[in-house]
């Protein structure tokens, strides 16, 4: 099944490559684009939800030196409560009295609750051939929980509202060798980046709210789960910044940003993308 | 102001050009060391020199704090201090080869984590404008440049206006989204010299 994916995505982009553009070029390739999304994302066909089920089963796995669970882990709504948890997240938690995004609380989770040394999981943050990453599946099985249901982030504490403008001040700082922020390629309506749209994330609205309700997503391209973590760590790569550290604030911050812009975005996740 | 408009009109359009129109000030911007301590938390175990290069300069400061909407008297401080980094060839040649330029469009490499720190980086023109006709995977960030010296019926200054533009785009726009490609050395004088003869070469496709 993954096979017919990867080879329908493959013809997919040679027809993107191989037509000739005139003056009308641009719909026809934009055509083609959606024509592409539409063949991927099938859920029956999207290998994302072979980790939601893989996120299932670590869920409920007894580890670390107290050997329990993380089923009693509170991701905000309650102790083991997952069903819509995701939509309302980075938001506050007062016995870590830090903001934090699923990943951080779940590292906070695996530390606290369950007195596991997370520095394998954080070796393995993100998948590769032959190396399962526990955290792409935790997220892909949690966010699951919240489909259909509308983003939604907490922002009354004041920890909350100091992510959100910290987010908004670094999607706006530039850096780098070639002096790229958030906002070079993402705070314009209809622009692309060679011929990948870019959506616009200065305002609310439903650039943000597709995209974020997006995410965690099934990368064809690179044949694995990936979530916001990873989106972000590959956006500072390509803005030619160093390596963000992995479940660090300044990614919380950006996510809370976003999430901002993207309150009232439907959930449907895992999604499948290029 | 009106210098600043000036000289847009003679140059390459590219990058954003942001007059006081839509200008905006930052509201409820945060303390600035409260953001330099995410800054620190997320990439304070990067290597000195590539923390050194997420430093912001004066004109980037500027540029941050507006959002990059820059009010015109501080567009014009920008634009002179740029002005005053840009190092012009000694030769006072301004055209390379078209040749080598077209590949260095065509190059995204270089700047990266990813890449092998002797990687010769590209200038990725490609990835914000349209050039030659024929490549169509092109990015819209930025201005076509399709055309670009027979549209300027080649002129000298033209040609030198370019090379400035690719050297430090903000000599020229304040605030422009345009990398700073000879001031950050990301590309050599060759390397500018060569782009700069893939927009003027009358034999290259750009102008086809």
């Amino acid at each position: 099944m993954r096979k017919t994916v990867i080879r329908s995505a493959a013809a997919a982009i040679l027809v993107l490559c191989a037509g000739s553009f005139g003056s009308h070029a641009q719909d026809a390739s934009e055509k083609e684009i959606e024509r592409y999304r539409e063949m991927i994302s099938d859920p029956m066909s999207n290998p994302g939800y072979l980790a939601v089920d893989r996120g299932e089963a670590l869920w409920g796995e007894a580890r670390g030196t107290k050997n329990v669970s993380l089923e009693t882990c509170n991701l905000g709504l309650g102790a083991g409560k997952l069903e819509g948890a995701f939509a309302q997240l980075p938001r506050y938690f007062a016995d870590a009295d830090k903001v934090m995004d699923l990943e951080q609380r779940l590292l906070w989770c695996m530390q606290n609750i369950q007195g596991l040394d997370t520095k394998d999981v954080i070796a393995r943050r993100f998948s590769g051939p032959g190396r399962a990453s526990d955290m792409e599946d935790l997220v892909a099985y949690i966010a699951n929980k919240s489909n259909g249901m509308k983003i939604d982030i907490p922002l009354s504490h004041p920890k909350e509202q100091e992510m959100v403008a910290v987010g908004e001040a670094l999607f706006y700082r530039r850096g780098g060798v070639n002096d790229f922020s958030c906002a070079t390629c993402h705070a314009d309506e209809g622009k692309r980046i060679r011929l990948q749209g870019l959506p616009n994330f200065s305002k609310p609205g439903k650039p943000a709210q597709e995209t974020m309700g997006g995410w965690p997503t099934y990368r064809v391209s690179q044949g694995a789960l990936r979530t916001m973590q990873h989106r972000l760590w590959d956006c500072f790569r390509q803005q030619r910044w160093p390596v963000p550290e992995y479940g660090s604030d300044v990614l919380t911050a950006l996510t809370s940003f976003l999430q901002k812009q993207a309150v009232a975005g439907e959930l449907n996740v895992p999604s499948i993308k290029r | 102001m009106k210098r600043v408009l000036t000289l847009a009109a003679l140059v390459l359009a590219a990058g954003s050009l942001t007059t006081s129109a839509s200008a905006q000030t930052a509201a409820k911007a945060p303390d600035p060391a409260l953001v330099d301590a995410y800054m620190k938390s997320t990439f304070g175990k990067a290597p000195p020199e590539w923390q050194a290069r997420i430093e912001p300069d004066e004109t980037l400061k500027t540029c941050n704090a507006y959002h990059n909407e820059v009010p015109s008297a501080e567009a014009e401080k920008i634009t002179a201090r740029e002005m005053a980094r840009v190092v012009y060839p000694a030769d006072g040649k301004f055209l390379g080869n078209w040749k080598e330029g077209a590949k260095i469009a065509n190059n995204g490499r270089g700047g990266q984590f990813s890449d092998p720190p002797d990687t010769v980086a590209g200038g990725n023109c490609y990835a914000c404008h349209q050039m030659e006709q024929k490549e169509v995977s092109y990015g819209t960030l930025g201005p076509s440049l399709t055309n670009y010296g027979k549209d300027r019926k080649y002129d000298p200054q033209e040609i030198k206006n370019a090379f400035t533009k690719v050297y430090d785009s903000q000599a020229m726009f304040a605030c422009s989204n345009m990398p700073r490609f000879g001031v950050n050395k990301v590309l050599s004088e060759q390397q500018i010299k060569d782009i700069v003869a893939f927009l003027f070469d009358p034999e290259s496709p750009v102008n086809k």
